[in-house]
C-alpha cells in the first residue's frame, strides 16, 4: 500500500530523472514515448488507489518522518482520500493525454526533451501538492508547481517577452505564496498541528477566536488568489499563455491553477467557521469571473480568448467556495478541466496547421478544412456555455442552483457572467471556424489537420466533457448527485432547504433561452455581417478600457513597477556607486596615502635603524624609570 | 670567592657603574656615527662587555655567584657571534668590495 502511494507520484520523478540525466543520449522518438508512459502507468496506479478509496476508508500513509519542531512533527506523508484521489484521476489522467498530444505538436521543436522532462516534474509536483496530508508537504508541491510553472512559461527563452512573462507569474505566484506561508505559520502557532486529520476538525479549531480563524483563512485565500489567477493577483494568468499551449491546458487550466480551488476545499471545516471570509471569497470571485470574462470579448489571440475564459471560470468556481456550495465547486473544477484542456488542445491543433498563428482575425473557414478538430472544439465550447446535456450544464447548473438558494440576485449575477462566457466563447468559434479564412495565401495552402497523437487525446477529452455531466446529475433529472454523496466524508453534505422543480425548470428555462439569444446575436455579428473583426476595432471607450484589460497591467505598473524602478535607480547610482563603492575605494586609497608616507622611515640606511632603535629604547628606558 | 686585598676595595659600586655606562656609551657612539662595519662589530663587543664588567660588579656587591654564570654565558655566546659576524663581513667584502655600512641601503621598499 504505502509502496503504491510512492509509486504514484515517483515515477514521473523518475522519468523526469531519466530525461536529466540520459536525455541527451535518447532519441526524441523514444523520449516522448517514455515520457508519456510515467504518467500512464501513475494513471493506471491512481485507478487501483480509486477502487481501494472508493470501497474502502482513507488512506493515511506515513513514509517517513519529515522534521520536528518543538512540540509539533511533521510527517511527510501521503492522505489519500475520495478528494484527492479525485484530483489524481485528473492529474495523472488528463496529464498522460497531454503528453501523448506533446508528441505531436512538439515534434519539431528543439527542446523536446526538456519540455517532456518539464512536464514530468510537474505532474510529481502537483502529485505531492495533492497528496500530502499536511500543509507543510502541500506547500512544498505548491512551490514545486509555481516552479514548473515559470520553467514552462519561459520554455522558448531566446525571446525576452516570453521570459518577462515567466517571471511575472513567478513574482505574482510568490505574493500570494507569501500570504499562504505566513497563513500556516499562523496555523502552526495556534493548534501546534499542520495535519489535516489532526487539524480539520470543528472541535480542535474552535479553541481559536473567530479573528483568528478568519485572518488565517483570509491568508490562506491570498494564497489562492496567487495560485488561482483571483483579484488582484491574476494578470500572470493571460501572459502565461507564452509556454507552448500542451503547457497551456495541463497546467494553465486544467490542473496547477485549481490548486487554490482544491486548498479551499481541502480547508473547507475552517472556511466554513469564518462566513466574513466566504463572503469575501464570494464577491471576489464573482468580480474577477464579470471582469476576466468582458476583457476576454475583446482579446483577438486565440489562446488569451481561453486564458481570459480560464480566469472567468476559475472566478465562478471561487463564487461558488464562497456560497459554502464547495461540492459544486469542485464539481465545476472536474468538468472545467475536462473541456477548458480540449478547448486549448483544440486552440492548440488550429494553431499547429496555421503555422503558429494565433490571432483570430487571421483565421476562419478552418471548419472546412480541418473537420475533426473543428468537431471536438465544438464539443468543448457547448460544454463551456452550459448546453445541455453538456458537462459545463450540470456543474453551471449547481452553481447557480447554489446561488439562488442564497439570493436571487446572485443568480442573475452568475447567470450574466454565464452569459459572457456564451458570447466570447462563439466568438472566437465563428471567428476561427466560420465565415472566409482571411490567412495569408501561403499558409492557407498549409493547413492540415493535427496528426493522430494530437487528435486522440481531444477526442477523449471530448467524449469527458459530452458525459462528464453524468458525475453529479442533480435530483431534477433522477440523479442521486454521485459526486456530492462520494466526497462526503471531506465535504460534509449541508442539508438546507431545496428549491421545488418548477422553480429549478424555470431558472434552466431562463438560462437555456438566454444563451440561445446570445448564440443568435454572435452569429448574426460575426457570421452575418462578414469582415466584422476589423469593424470590431473601432474607438469607443468601453471597447478600449476592455481592450487594454481595465489597464491593470499599467495600474500595477505605474503602483509597484515604477516606484520599484525608482527606487533601484537610486540604490544602483547613489548608494551603490557613491557609497558604497567610495566606501571600498576610501579604504583603498585611503591605506595608499599612508603607506607612502610610512614607507619613507624605511631607507635601507642601517645606521637610521640603529638610531630609530636606540632612540626607542631610551624611551621605554624613560619610562620605566619615571613611571 | 676571592677575598680582594688590593686597591679594588677602596672601589665602591659607583665606580664600577660610570665605568659601565661610560664603556657603554662609547659603544653605542661607535655603532650611531661610524660607517666602518669592523669599527661597528668592535662597538657592539664593546657594549656588551661594559654590561659584563656591570654584572660582575654587582655580583660582588650582593655576594651573589650567578650573576658571574651569566657573564660567562655572553663571552661564549659573543665568541660564537663574532664567528659568524666576521664570517658575515667577509662575505659582504667581498660581495660589495667595501665596508661602508651605507653600501648595505638594498633593503628598503
Amino acid at each position: 500500500m504505502q509502496l503504491l502511494t510512492i509509486l504514484v507520484p515517483g515515477l514521473p520523478l523518475l522519468g523526469f530523472l531519466i530525461h536529466v540525466l540520459f536525455g541527451s543520449k535518447i532519441s526524441k522518438n523514444l523520449s516522448g514515448l517514455h515520457g508519456s508512459l510515467w504518467p500512464i502507468l501513475s494513471f493506471v496506479l491512481c485507478c487501483v488507489l480509486f477502487r481501494m478509496v472508493s470501497s474502502g476508508s482513507a488512506i493515511d500513509a506515513h513514509i517517513f518522518d519529515w522534521f520536528q519542531v518543538g512540540d509539533m512533527n511533521i510527517p511527510f506523508a501521503f492522505l489519500i482520500d475520495r478528494l484527492s484521489i479525485s484530483m489524481l484521476l485528473i492529474i495523472s489522467g488528463i496529464g498522460a493525454l497531454i503528453h501523448i498530444y506533446s508528441i505531436g505538436y512538439m515534434h519539431d521543436d528543439a527542446g523536446f526533451n526538456r519540455f517532456f522532462s518539464y512536464l514530468n516534474l510537474f505532474i510529481f509536483f502537483m502529485m505531492i501538492l495533492v497528496m500530502a496530508n499536511n500543509y507543510a508537504l502541500m506547500f512544498v508541491g505548491w512551490e514545486g508547481v509555481g516552479l514548473c510553472s515559470y520553467l514552462l512559461i519561459g520554455f522558448w527563452f531566446s525571446n525576452n517577452e516570453y521570459n518577462a512573462a515567466a517571471r511575472k507569474a513567478f513574482v505574482m505566484n510568490r505574493i500570494g505564496d507569501l500570504a499562504l506561508v505566513i497563513g500556516l505559520i499562523i496555523i502552526a502557532k495556534t493548534y501546534g498541528t499542520l495535519t489535516f486529520s489532526e487539524l480539520l476538525v470543528s472541535e480542535k479549531l474552535t479553541i481559536a477566536g473567530a479573528g483568528t480563524i478568519g485572518l488565517i483563512t483570509l491568508l490562506l485565500f491570498a494564497g489562492a488568489t496567487g495560485k488561482s489567477a483571483q483579484i488582484p493577483l491574476f494578470t500572470w494568468l493571460p501572459d502565461a499563455m507564452a509556454g507552448p499551449t500542451p503547457v497551456s491546458a495541463l497546467i494553465h487550466a486544467a490542473t496547477m491553477v485549481t490548486a487554490g480551488i482544491y486548498l479551499v476545499v481541502r480547508s473547507n471545516v475552517l472556511f466554513s467557521m469564518a462566513p466574513m471570509t466566504l463572503d469575501l471569497i464570494m464577491c471576489v470571485g464573482l468580480i474577477t469571473s464579470i471582469v476576466a470574462g468582458t476583457i476576454s470579448i475583446k482579446q483577438n489571440d486565440i489562446k488569451k480568448v481561453l486564458a481570459y475564459s480560464t480566469v472567468s471560470q476559475l472566478g465562478l468556481m471561487f463564487f461558488a467556495l464562497g456560497l459554502g456550495a464547495y461540492e459544486a465547486a469542485f464539481f465545476h473544477l472536474l468538468t472545467h478541466a475536462f473541456f477548458k484542456a480540449l478547448l486549448f488542445l483544440g486552440a492548440g491543433s488550429v494553431i499547429h496547421g496555421m503555422s503558429g498563428e494565433q490571432d483570430m482575425t487571421n483565421m476562419g473557414g478552418l471548419r472546412h478544412t480541418m473537420k475533426w478538430t473543428h468537431i471536438l472544439v465544438l464539443i468543448g465550447v457547448l460544454a463551456i456555455i452550459a448546453v445541455p446535456p453538456f458537462a459545463g450544464f450540470f456543474s453551471k447548473d449547481n452553481i447557480l442552483a447554489a446561488a439562488y438558494m442564497k439570493s436571487p440576485v446572485l443568480w442573475g449575477l452568475g447567470l450574466m457572467t454565464g452569459l459572457i462566457t456564451v458570447f466570447y466563447m462563439m466568438r472566437m468559434y465563428f471567428l476561427t471556424f466560420w465565415g472566409e479564412n482571411r490567412a495569408s495565401h501561403e499558409v492557407q495552402h498549409h493547413i492540415h489537420e493535427s496528426p493522430l497523437s494530437m487528435t486522440l487525446p481531444m477526442t477523449v477529452l471530448a467524449i469527458l466533457s459530452v458525459l462528464g455531466g453524468m458525475l453529479n446529475v442533480p435530483e431534477l433529472f433522477h440523479g442521486d448527485k454521485a459526486l456530492m454523496h462520494f466526497l462526503s466524508p471531506v465535504v460534509p453534505i449541508v442539508e438546507g432547504h431545496h428549491l421545488d422543480h418548477s422553480t429549478e425548470w424555470t431558472m434552466i428555462g431562463i438560462s437555456i433561452a438566454a444563451i440561445l439569444t446570445v448564440i443568435a446575436v454572435a452569429y448574426n455579428m460575426y457570421v452575418s455581417k462578414r469582415g466584422l473583426p476589423v469593424a470590431s476595432h473601432a474607438a469607443n471607450s468601453v471597447g478600449d478600457l476592455l481592450q487594454n484589460k481595465y489597464y491593470l497591467d499599467d495600474v500595477y505598473d505605474g503602483a509597484i513597477g515604477q516606484p520599484a524602478r525608482y527606487m533601484a535607480g537610486f540604490l544602483d547610482n547613489t548608494v551603490e556607486q557613491k557609497v558604497i563603492d567610495g566606501a571600498v575605494n576610501g579604504v583603498g586609497s585611503v591605506s595608499n596615502t599612508l603607506s607612502t608616507i610610512t614607507s619613507k622611515l624605511q631607507s635601507g640606511y642601517i645606521s637610521h635603524y640603529i638610531i630609530a632603535m636606540a632612540i626607542g629604547m631610551t624611551l621605554f628606558l624613560l619610562y620605566f624609570i619615571l613611571f | 670567592m676571592i677575598q680582594s686585598t688590593s686597591a679594588f676595595q677602596h672601589l665602591s659600586i659607583n665606580h664600577f657603574v660610570i665605568l659601565s655606562f661610560i664603556l657603554f656609551s662609547i659603544g653605542v657612539l661607535g655603532v650611531l656615527t661610524r660607517r666602518n662595519l669592523i669599527v661597528v662589530f668592535l662597538s657592539i663587543e664593546l657594549m656588551l662587555n661594559s654590561v659584563n664588567i656591570l654584572a660582575v660588579a654587582f655580583s660582588k656587591h650582593h655576594n651573589d655567584p650567578s650573576a658571574q654564570t651569566f657573564v660567562f654565558f655572553i663571552m661564549i655566546v659573543a665568541a660564537a657571534e663574532v664567528a659568524v659576524g666576521l664570517a658575515m663581513l667577509v662575505m659582504i667584502y667581498k660581495n660589495t668590495r667595501s665596508l661602508d655600512i651605507n653600501a648595505l641601503n638594498n633593503l628598503k621598499w
